[in-house]
């Protein structure tokens, strides 16, 4: 069975579509990539699937479960079950590092418990672990607001991975990074779906980077899926399909 | 494991997950005194005539009377609407001189356009007499020129002025160096540098500060009125309370105050959107 | 061409500006008979006369003791009024702040009490609660409180919004609850932002508070109301120094706290 299933998913602000009729699966263990163009409805797509934006209409079902039929407690369950990296890696400036990784445990936690910040001694210990995996741990007792935006990135994945998640959801992560810390960051989530075998989809607007990376490539363009198929078939042809052809001398990639 | 190295641990053995920083000693040491000084405060506090319950129970029926049922007794619409205009002139002329005045002093207290000496002396001045509550300047001013608008004009004017001074030259001292330094290259003379470089760029920062004034002095004029006999509405307001102990006309003056005071900060909100549409 | 016309057009705007600015300043003369010529006067009269007239005398030491019992209870209050409107204003600032509202109902009832305890003048709050509570520091301290839940939950909503929305979404996406969201990660970035909004209250307060004595008899207000009704200048002027001393040392106090933590 499909790990995640979405169904003619509507989603429209103030009467303007952004997101018409969407159809795709994801099975465990693929690395997705999402591309188009900017306000084609990638981000929304995204956040459509942990219901941070709630859908008009569809289906969403994620692990058996129609998401956008959840009630609150059970919602919650199974965001802890999906962790997402950000463009602007979202993480708490003034808190440290290894606060804000443990803050990806709250899922678990009763409101007080978390409130009250208590984490048992095995969820710091691989904090830690996890903070050694992706090479940031002797910055784990620096405020974050003292990293560079590729390590920040890093902990922002930290936070994701220690919610022990089967799908992690990355919009845009490496948008506001140096080609340098793009590279290692790309590579950090190629090899947590091919090592940890955990589900990406990542949200990109470089065509170059999704084909090197991903096993299967969706295009959007205006809110419509226009291109789903193996990284290897999109060609020039869908590349114009998925960002207009006027554009289409652009992106000679 | 290699990262056990970086562990930090209680004596407890227990792992850290905070490192205290000096930011994070001084929030809670302020959020400690603070909590202290309230305590201290309500057990020194004079009680005389105070009864919790019937105190309580007056004031909601006082505030029944006042906002339910306003009205007016002792004078007419439209002399509430004269005195509302009494006590917006009051306002509109502290600003308006204030403001003038400010921009000359604020040009020579700004450190980028002005000798460090005397920007230092004025500015030093100017937290003086900011640091005098307004009401004392008035009543200081009314001893020499007698109780009245001039004293209250004067008192406020003294205020007004300390406040923009010190906003319009933190305004001056925002403007590019670079586009300082190209005008002085080209020979510009000062009043030039001022008025072809720093006016342009920071004219909507200067007008948002002095409707933003014109908002305190408005609340200003009506303390003036109520506590240093400068007319107004304000005035109105103390003698049925004070005097009268008329509570439905209270509401009314109060309902009269709330709503300019209203429409003022919606103008002022309505003012930053056109001109600062980045901010909201 | 454009560039011209909309400078153009900017110029106009501001001419206008200038003629309605003059208009109703011309009004306003009008109105209160205010008298340039007179009021120019005044002021080096006033220099004078405070010259004259506002010298500590040895004597006025002697009320030292009393004043500065008024003006620590006028400190104290204010800082008591300001501390327990921060704590109100720290839950009204939630539930109307725009990241972290959660029902429009609140957010507005939120934004409504602080609009209208901001809007109505301390001075009016004072006369009001006057009425019914009579004369003793809890009228002052009620009439601060409530100009500052006013002022304090506009600005907390402000210092929500700008640091909150990020990691808002960061902390919701990972199945946090809401409470967990506010104390772990909106409240820890934004308490800093909000305590210099505190600390600044506490600076305002102590003047309004010296107004607020005047008019409720209580604190260094009225210590100053009753020495200038009987002409004790010397005293006048003693109580001056001494609000101006407090403002001044408290106001570099709190600019010295807020380069620490901001």
């Amino acid at each position: 069975m499909a790990l995640l299933e979405i169904k003619a998913l509507n989603k429209s602000y103030q009467s303007q579509h952004v997101l018409t009729n969407i159809d795709f699966t994801v099975e465990t263990g693929e690395f997705l990539s999402v591309i188009g163009p900017s306000g084609a409805g990638k981000s929304t797509l995204l956040r459509c699937i942990n219901r941070l934006v709630e859908a008009d209409s569809g289906e969403i079902i994620f692990n058996g479960e129609n998401i956008l039929k959840l009630g609150r407690k059970s919602l919650r369950k199974e965001r802890a079950n999906i962790g997402m990296v950000f463009q602007h890696y979202n993480l708490v400036p003034r808190l440290t590092v290894i606060e804000n990784v443990l803050h990806g445990r709250f899922g678990y936690k009763s409101t007080l418990q978390g409130m009250l910040g208590v984490f048992s001694e095995e969820e710091k210990e691989r904090a830690f672990y996890l903070l050694e995996k992706l090479g940031i741990v002797e910055h784990a007792y620096k405020r974050c607001d003292q990293l560079s935006g590729g390590q920040q990135q890093r902990v922002g994945i930290c936070r994701a991975l220690i919610q022990d998640p089967k799908l992690i959801l990355c919009d845009e992560p490496i948008a506001s990074l140096d080609p340098h810390s793009s590279k290692v960051i790309m590579d950090y989530l190629k090899s947590i779906t091919e090592e940890l075998g955990i589900t990406c989809i990542v949200n990109l607007h470089q065509v170059e980077v999704a084909q090197s990376y991903s096993n299967r490539i969706i295009g959007l363009n205006k809110g419509h899926l226009v291109f789903n198929g193996p990284n290897r078939q999109l060609d020039s042809h869908y590349i114009g399909e998925v960002y207009g052809m006027d554009t289409r001398e652009l992106i000679t990639v | 494991m290699m990262g056990v190295a970086y562990i930090k641990r209680s004596k407890t053995g227990r792992i850290n997950i905070k490192i205290g920083n000096k930011v994070d000693y001084t929030l809670k040491a302020i959020i400690w005194f603070l909590g202290i000084v309230t305590v201290a405060a309500f057990l020194v506090f004079d009680y005389t005539g105070f009864h919790l319950t019937s105190a309580l129970k007056e004031t909601v029926a006082n505030l029944q009377t006042m906002f339910l049922t306003p009205a007016l007794t002792h004078f007419s619409w439209s002399e509430a609407f004269y005195q509302v205009g009494v006590t917006l002139a009051l306002a509109v002329l502290s600003t308006v001189i204030g403001a003038v005045i400010a921009f000359f002093l604020a040009l020579l207290s700004a450190e980028n356009l002005s000798n460090q000496a005397v920007a230092k002396v004025i500015k030093t001045y100017v937290a003086f007499i900011r640091a005098v509550p307004t009401v004392l300047w008035v009543l200081i001013f009314a001893i020499a020129a007698g109780l009245g608008s001039t004293a209250a004009v004067l008192g406020m004017l003294f205020h007004s002025v300390a406040y923009l001074v010190k906003a319009f030259s933190e305004s001056f001292e925002e403007v590019d160096k670079g586009v300082l330094e190209a005008l002085r290259s080209t020979g510009a003379g000062w009043w030039q540098t001022v008025v072809h470089a720093v006016l342009p760029s920071t004219m909507t920062y200067l007008l948002s500060w002095t409707f933003l004034r014109f908002e305190i002095n408005f609340s200003v004029a009506v303390a003036m009125g109520a506590a240093a006999g400068a007319g107004g509405i304000g005035f109105e307001l103390f003698m049925a309370s004070g005097f009268y102990f008329d509570l439905r006309e209270v509401g009314f003056i109060t309902y009269c105050i709330l709503l300019v005071a209203i429409i003022l900060e919606v103008a002022s909100t309505q003012l930053k959107k056109r001109y600062f549409p980045s901010q909201q | 061409m454009l560039a011209d016309q909309t400078r153009l057009s900017r110029k106009w705007q501001h001419i206008f500006l200038l003629i309605i600015v003059c208009c109703f300043t011309w009004i306003a003369i009008e109105m209160v008979q205010f008298d340039f010529y007179q009021s120019l006067l005044s002021i080096p009269t006033a220099g004078l006369w405070m010259i004259e007239n506002l010298w500590i005398t040895a004597e006025t030491w002697r009320e030292f003791p009393d004043i500065m019992l008024k003006l620590v209870e006028t400190i104290l209050m204010s800082v008591a009024a300001t501390t327990i409107a921060a704590f109100i204003s720290f839950f009204l600032g939630i539930a109307g702040s725009t990241t972290t509202r959660r029902n429009g109902l609140m957010a507005g009832l939120s934004r409504g009490i602080a609009s209208v305890a901001r809007n109505i003048p301390v001075v009016a709050w004072a006369l009001i609660l006057l009425l019914s509570f009579g004369q003793n520091s809890l009228t002052g301290f009620l009439a601060l409180f409530v100009g500052t839940v006013g002022f304090l939950t506009r600005a907390f909503m402000e210092s929500i919004d700008e640091v909150g929305l990020k990691s808002f979404e960061a902390l919701t996406a990972t199945g946090a609850t809401y409470f967990q969201v506010i104390f772990k990660a909106v409240i820890p970035q934004a308490l800093p932002q909000m305590l210099s909004w505190v600390l600044f209250m506490i600076e305002t307060n102590i003047r309004s508070a010296t107004l607020v004595g005047i008019l409720t008899g209580t604190g260094i207000g009225y210590t100053f109301d009753l020495y200038y009704k009987t002409l004790n200048y010397e005293a006048v002027a003693l109580v001056t120094l001494l609000i101006i001393l407090t403002v001044i040392v408290i106001e570099l106090t709190s600019n010295r706290i807020r380069k620490v933590i901001l």
